[in-house]
């Protein structure tokens, strides 16, 4: 149970796609696990009386929401052949999981959570609100100095300015149906919330599903 | 239903995975495709359903059939069931997302008597009738196995038939019978299941009709077809099939979270208390090289990093010590961790405790069951105080610190002495511990209420009232007033339920319907039973629950279950408990057979099936 090495670090690029909306974090974590066993890729595992696989994802995305392009970054204990892992690692995926690449990284990179800065959302809207009054909602809350809110959280009530954490808004129709693209601050200080933002919108009755897809990193790293 | 509906629901329920499915290696069959459909619902939440074992084993089972489609449902929590009430949603597989009333049979696991007004729910939520009699063609078939099956009858109201016994080969049975009858002109559900009765196994509670003396005792079970049988025996398989291939992997994190094998059904000790080692009976052990491959399979189909070898007694199995050696062989570098439930009370057990155990030394469990050497002859558990005390030695020597023991209160013959003797034995643990881990010794006592049941030897016994378990739940409380010690018991409300329904006859039909339309739900989760809704829900039937729970009952009374048979003889458990009156106790039936009619019942040439000679 010895502690390993990690000789290889891999990136990989996927999707948590619609039937896998409603999975945890945690146990979206598990499920990456429990796949990476059955592809019997050698990943390396912390030290400990409980040893876990090194395996680390850059942002959380909470339940009930897709994401595109979400990004992991898996340690390895013994160096493998990238094509050759993708392809054991492929046929292990639960549907809702889809990997659009692996490639390796440097070891010595900073950690995925430490390089994010920001997360581009692609929100739809069910049919109703026109496009004017999109953009004269989006205009009016880019416009605001500050948008203190409240969120209810299981350890007690945040308040918290929404503003400063909206880089990016912009809304439209897209086949008829209202859609919101925002750029959100997601670092180590402040994580925007596109339900939040949709609130604050005054859209919260229409919104119909939330996909984030991009993961952007900090500049210079 | 609307896919979107259902998604505007999920989005708005606690632990939505729940409900969605898409496991790895759930089984999306096309539905056309299929000639029947089978829904296995589970009544409680998908995490503890998740973790049964017998339900894992038929979905694979029916869905290696290429005619047959199963699927699975949960019972939904409060939130989800009001919010399917509220949408207007039927109660759907996870797989397919149909609504039950299309599936073709509808069969309920039913391990736990608290469960039973989850079963109303989901019936209710399905949109499917209630009472059986209520059901005529145009409804699934509702069926039950599981080990409540042993005393059916509080369910007899809204179950159409009942699984007795081992299901592995009846329900296939079941299934062909209905695919051949349903195909033909003229089919009729009641033709179906006079059919289906004469099927071994297989109690059709709608076939006999029970009538009552004026003291509410009952005066006969009369089939009311000439076809249905005198009386109805269990199944069993004569060989434990292999255990299945591929388990479904839950996303979410369930109560057994790792590949688990059953290395043993049955169980050889004849505790008198035991329903499980009663009616599991005969003891058949599956070979090491068995395991082994299922073990493997299982773990390479499912990516978990933990297997569970399951049994009544996993230190009976007459393959334990070469069958973790290989394990340990195998697995150990693979930071594969391996358990083993059901310890014996013996230094052996916590020999090989320690072998799978040698970095992390999490706890071990034991059960004395009684305080005094005299009660524990009473229930024939074989554990002397010197073997707890030399087991313990064991477990501190061995490194362990903390040791959970369990016992049982309300024993028949129990007295206010042998409770006190559970204090004085644990103390001696206690010292035990503290001459090798000082003050770092923790124990944990967990004392339950002793519930009679059905088919065991203490059938005919009252249960202990709740005020002398009270005061002795107070002995022990001070008593064990002891910094090290952490006491804990059952709910003593849930244990009387459970007592009621679990030897309760059909009258308990509106009762169980009554407090579920009063509001009775997740009656075994402390923070949805209300014992107020059941006890409502008897006084308006006019029944006492002291009549179910504390009444002894005479050898010549009709019992509810006396029309179904474990194969374990009714004369054998009766001389059990006069033998347990006496303080007798009986031996292991590895070492001598008690002719407790096993072997005769199914034919048996052997008697119990170890490895010897099976074995390697």
């Amino acid at each position: 149970m010895s502690a390993s090495l990690e000789v290889q670090r891999l990136r990989i690029v996927f999707a948590k796609q619609a039937e896998l909306r409603y999975i945890s974090h945690l146990d979206l974590m598990r499920a990456w696990e429990r796949a990476l066993r059955r592809a019997r890729l050698p990943v390396a595992h912390t030290q400990g009386f409980n040893p876990r696989p090194r395996l680390l994802f850059a942002a959380a995305l909470a339940v009930g929401w897709t994401g595109s392009a979400e990004l992991l970054d898996l340690f390895l204990e013994q160096r493998v052949d990238l094509r050759l892992a993708a392809r054991a690692l492929l046929v292990q995926l639960p549907p809702g999981l889809e990997v659009s690449s692996i490639t390796e990284v440097d070891l010595t990179l900073p950690s995925l959570p430490a390089q994010v800065s920001a997360a581009e959302y692609r929100i739809e809207l069910a049919p109703g609100p026109s496009a004017a009054e999109l953009g004269e909602r989006v205009a009016r809350l880019l416009a605001a100095t500050s948008l203190p809110r409240r969120r209810e959280r299981p350890d007690g009530v945040r308040s918290y300015d929404l503003r400063p954490l909206v880089q990016e808004l912009r809304g439209g129709l897209e086949n008829g149906c209202p859609l919101l693209w925002a750029r959100l601050q997601a670092d180590g200080t402040a994580t925007g919330r596109p339900d939040e933002l949709v609130d604050e919108l005054g859209l919260g009755p229409w919104l119909r599903s939330i996909e984030r897809v991009q993961i952007l990193f900090k500049s210079g790293v | 239903m609307s896919g979107t509906a259902l998604e505007h629901l999920l989005s708005r329920v606690t632990k939505p995975g729940r409900y969605s499915g898409g496991e790895w290696n759930s089984v999306r069959k096309e539905w056309g495709a299929a000639r029947v459909h089978f829904a296995l619902a589970y009544p409680d939440t998908y995490e503890v359903g998740m973790s049964n074992l017998g339900v894992g084993i038929l979905y694979e089972l029916l869905n290696n059939e290429p005619d047959i489609l199963a699927e699975r449902v949960y019972a939904p929590w409060g939130d989800m069931e009001r919010a399917l009430a509220a949408g207007n949603v039927e109660l759907y597989t996870l797989e397919s997302r149909r609504p039950l009333r299309q599936f073709d049979l509808l069969g309920f696991s039913l391990q736990y008597e608290l469960n039973y007004s989850n079963v109303l729910s989901m019936l209710h939520l399905a949109g499917i009738p209630l009472l059986a009699s209520e059901r005529d063609e145009s409804w699934p078939i509702v069926l039950a196995g599981g080990s409540c099956n042993y005393n059916p009858e509080p369910m007899a109201d809204f179950i159409d038939l009942f699984v007795l016994g081992d299901g592995e080969e009846v329900l296939l049975e079941l299934v062909r019978l209905y695919a051949a009858l349903r195909a033909a002109p003229g089919y009729s559900k009641a033709d179906f299941l006079r059919r289906a009765a004469l099927l071994h196994g297989v109690y059709v509670p709608s076939l006999y009709r029970v009538t009552y003396h004026a003291d509410g005792c009952i005066a006969s079970i009369e089939p009311t077809d000439k076809h249905a049988p005198a009386v109805v025996e269990k199944r069993i398989v004569k060989v434990l099939p292999p255990p299945p291939a591929r388990p479904v992997v839950p996303y979410l994190e369930v109560i057994h979270d790792r590949v688990a094998v059953e290395i043993m059904r049955g169980c050889s000790r004849g505790c008198r208390f035991c329903q499980a080692g009663m009616v599991y009976r005969p003891v058949r052990e599956r070979p090491v090289v068995e395991v082994l491959e299922a073990v493997e399979r299982q773990l390479a189909a499912t990516g978990h990093e933990e297997v569970s070898l399951v049994s009544l007694s996993s230190t009976d199995y007459s393959g334990i010590r070469p069958l973790l050696e290989k394990l340990q062989e195998k697995y150990a570098r693979q930071r594969i961790s391996i358990s083993l439930p059901s310890l014996r009370t013996d230094a052996f057990s916590v020999e090989l405790a320690h072998q799978l155990q040698r970095t992390r030394k999490s706890g071990l469990t034991f059960a004395p069951e009684a305080g005094s050497e005299r009660l524990r002859a009473v229930i024939n558990k074989g554990v002397t105080a010197a073997d707890l005390l030399a087991t313990a030695e064991a477990a501190f020597r061995s490194g362990w610190q903390r040791i959970k023991l369990y016992f049982m209160i309300g024993l028949p013959t129990e007295t206010d002495e042998d409770v006190l003797a559970i204090a004085t034995l644990v103390k001696d643990v206690l010292a035990v511990g503290r001459r090798h881990a000082a003050g770092r010794a923790r124990l944990s006592v967990s004392v339950s209420t002793f519930i009679p049941k059905a088919h065991t030897p203490f059938q005919w016994a009252a249960m202990c009232p709740a005020e002398v378990v009270a005061r002795r739940q107070a002995i022990l409380q001070r008593e064990l007033r002891l910094r090290s010690v952490e006491l804990s018991w059952s709910d003593e409300a849930t244990s009387r339920l459970e007592g009621v329904l679990s030897r309760g006859d059909r009258r308990l039909g509106r009762v169980i319907q009554r407090a579920w339309e009063l509001g009775a739900r997740f009656d075994a989760w402390a923070e949805c039973f209300r014992p107020d809704l059941w006890a409502a829900a008897l006084n308006e039937a006019g029944l006492d629950p002291a009549f179910y729970t504390e009444r002894e009952r005479a050898r010549d009374e009709v019992l509810p279950w006396s029309r179904l048979s474990s194969g374990v003889s009714d004369s054998f458990l009766w001389d059990e408990n006069e033998r347990s009156i006496q303080g007798q106790s009986s031996e292991n039936c590895r070492e001598a057979c008690l002719g407790c009619g096993i072997r005769e019942s199914f034919d048996l040439s052997r008697c119990p099936v170890t490895l010897d000679g099976v074995g390697q």
